[in-house]
């Protein structure tokens, strides 16, 4: 049976990771390499950079860290912040790489989603959309550039789109939620899973187990993305895996 | 020398890497001559047949493989590079394949999601080699969406299920043929090509 994913995500800027760096068990806890082989040892199931760097050294630097990741870390893992082209997506795959996340640039030039699609295959492509909830518009607006700017997509429409583009797999944000540790927002999750036939991966206000638990039966995503209850070692991978077990989700133990 | 064999598909930065992570010495090629003379060959792969099976042909790699496997030589093939080995694919269906298992490649039912990606099970039907170590229900990572199926049932060694109970671990003579990929799969796939490695070599640990 296939089974629901638990996915640490990593924010990396210059090459180093920027929350998280509280594991005193590593010898450099600022590398996102030696944290990435500590999540993969505990048994996340997948692995999320986040590169937030904003310098001109972008790209080698994040080249650079694919690289390092992939001779060392044998799970799958996700590359996302401020992909907006095929070649920089070849060159990020080549790399080790085993998807990319695609959000800002999805929203300003959707048709990239077909053809990064039809390259490199469905599986490599994530759309991140990051949504929040709107009384005017009666649903959840789409924001771009890290959450700052609004735009006029609903994020269940904009979800079905980028299916039928051919993305193969939604990272779902959820402004409200991110950041409170009050629990993912299940209706977001829930509207967005329903309305498509690929995978939702919830994101944003995890803050104990039965959050976790609601986003991936409430909330009927695939996966869970979780940040600081990781970093700040809340809990482990493995007891939050032993914790879903027992609550009767498949999950690899 | 280990060969993974490159006709221009898919991840081979991280099969190389995971054979390295044993020490092996491992090549990269799409040269004839370093297949027909590897101690142990990779075909991996991500793709659709058709297209990998196009891009064999140009590189004139389908002779050096077959060759190789006749000698003797232990073939490994990792998910498209599983489905290559096998006569014919529903997903390409003008074109050949290398025919070194008897069968044909077929698509999984449409009924949940395709691709099926993430982790699922492989439950082990005959403890063969490449399982040294593994326990049967081991998780292992999935992208695909069509599978081979051997005309000799008895070379199946491992199943998973997903909609139907499909061969996700094929053995045939000095060929074995894996649908998920041991290189994205943690521990236990890096054992898989550890114990690879020792079929290659015998236990000599000097890779």
């Amino acid at each position: 049976m296939l089974t629901k994913r638990i996915i640490p995500c990593l924010d990396v800027k210059d090459g180093r990771v920027v929350k998280g760096t509280h594991f005193i068990a590593l010898k450099d806890a600022g590398d996102p390499v030696e944290l990435a082989e500590y999540y993969d040892k505990e048994g996340a199931d997948e692995l999320v950079f986040l590169d937030i760097t904003a310098s001109l050294e972008k790209r080698r630097t994040i080249v650079e860290l694919v690289k390092r990741t992939a001779s060392k870390v044998f799970i799958p893992f996700t590359v996302g912040g401020g992909i907006g082209s095929i070649e920089e997506i070849k060159e990020i795959l080549r790399s080790g790489a085993d998807k990319v996340s695609i959000n800002t640039q999805a929203v300003k030039n959707p048709s990239l989603i077909r053809e990064a699609s039809k390259v490199f295959g469905s599986q490599c492509i994530v759309i991140a959309i990051d949504a929040k909830w709107d009384k005017d518009m009666r649903g959840w607006r789409v924001y771009i550039n890290g959450g700052t700017t609004p735009t006029n997509l609903e994020a269940v429409s904009w979800a079905k789109e980028v299916e039928s583009l051919g993305a193969g797999e939604i990272l779902l944000t959820s402004i409200d939620a991110d950041g409170t540790q009050q629990g993912y927002d299940i209706t977001l999750t829930r509207a967005v899973a329903e309305a498509v036939n690929i995978p939702v991966i919830a994101s944003g206000g995890a803050g104990n187990l039965e959050h976790i638990r609601d986003a991936l039966k409430e909330g009927k995503a695939s996966a869970a993305l979780i940040a600081s209850l990781l970093h700040y070692k809340k809990y482990t991978v493995r007891e939050i895996k032993e914790y879903l077990k027992k609550e009767g989700i498949s999950v690899r133990l | 020398m280990i060969t993974v064999i490159d006709y221009g598909a898919g991840n081979l930065f991280s099969v190389r890497k995971a054979l390295e992570y044993f020490g092996a010495k491992v090549i990269v090629s799409d040269i004839s001559n370093d297949i027909l003379n590897a101690k142990g060959l990779i075909l991996p792969g991500v793709g659709a047949f058709g297209w990998g099976m196009k891009l064999l042909e140009e590189k004139d790699l389908c002779g050096a493989i077959r060759g190789a496997v006749d000698r003797g030589v232990p073939l490994l093939g990792v998910c498209l590079g599983l489905q290559l080995l096998f006569e014919e694919s529903e997903e390409s269906p003008e074109v050949k394949g290398l025919g070194i298992i008897k069968g044909k490649v077929k698509k999984l039912p449409s009924d949940l999601p395709l691709p099926h990606i993430g982790w699922n099970q492989v439950k082990i039907l005959r403890n063969i080699p490449i399982f040294k170590g593994i326990k049967s229900e081991s998780f292992f990572y999935f992208v695909h969406s069509y599978y081979g199926e051997p005309i000799d049932e008895g070379l199946v060694c491992g199943e998973t299920d997903y909609g139907i109970t499909f061969p996700s671990v094929i053995w045939q003579n000095n060929i074995f043929a894996v649908q998920f990929h041991p290189e994205k799969s943690s521990k236990e796939g890096l054992k898989i090509y550890k114990n690879f490695l020792d079929i290659v070599y015998g236990d000599n640990t000097s890779y």
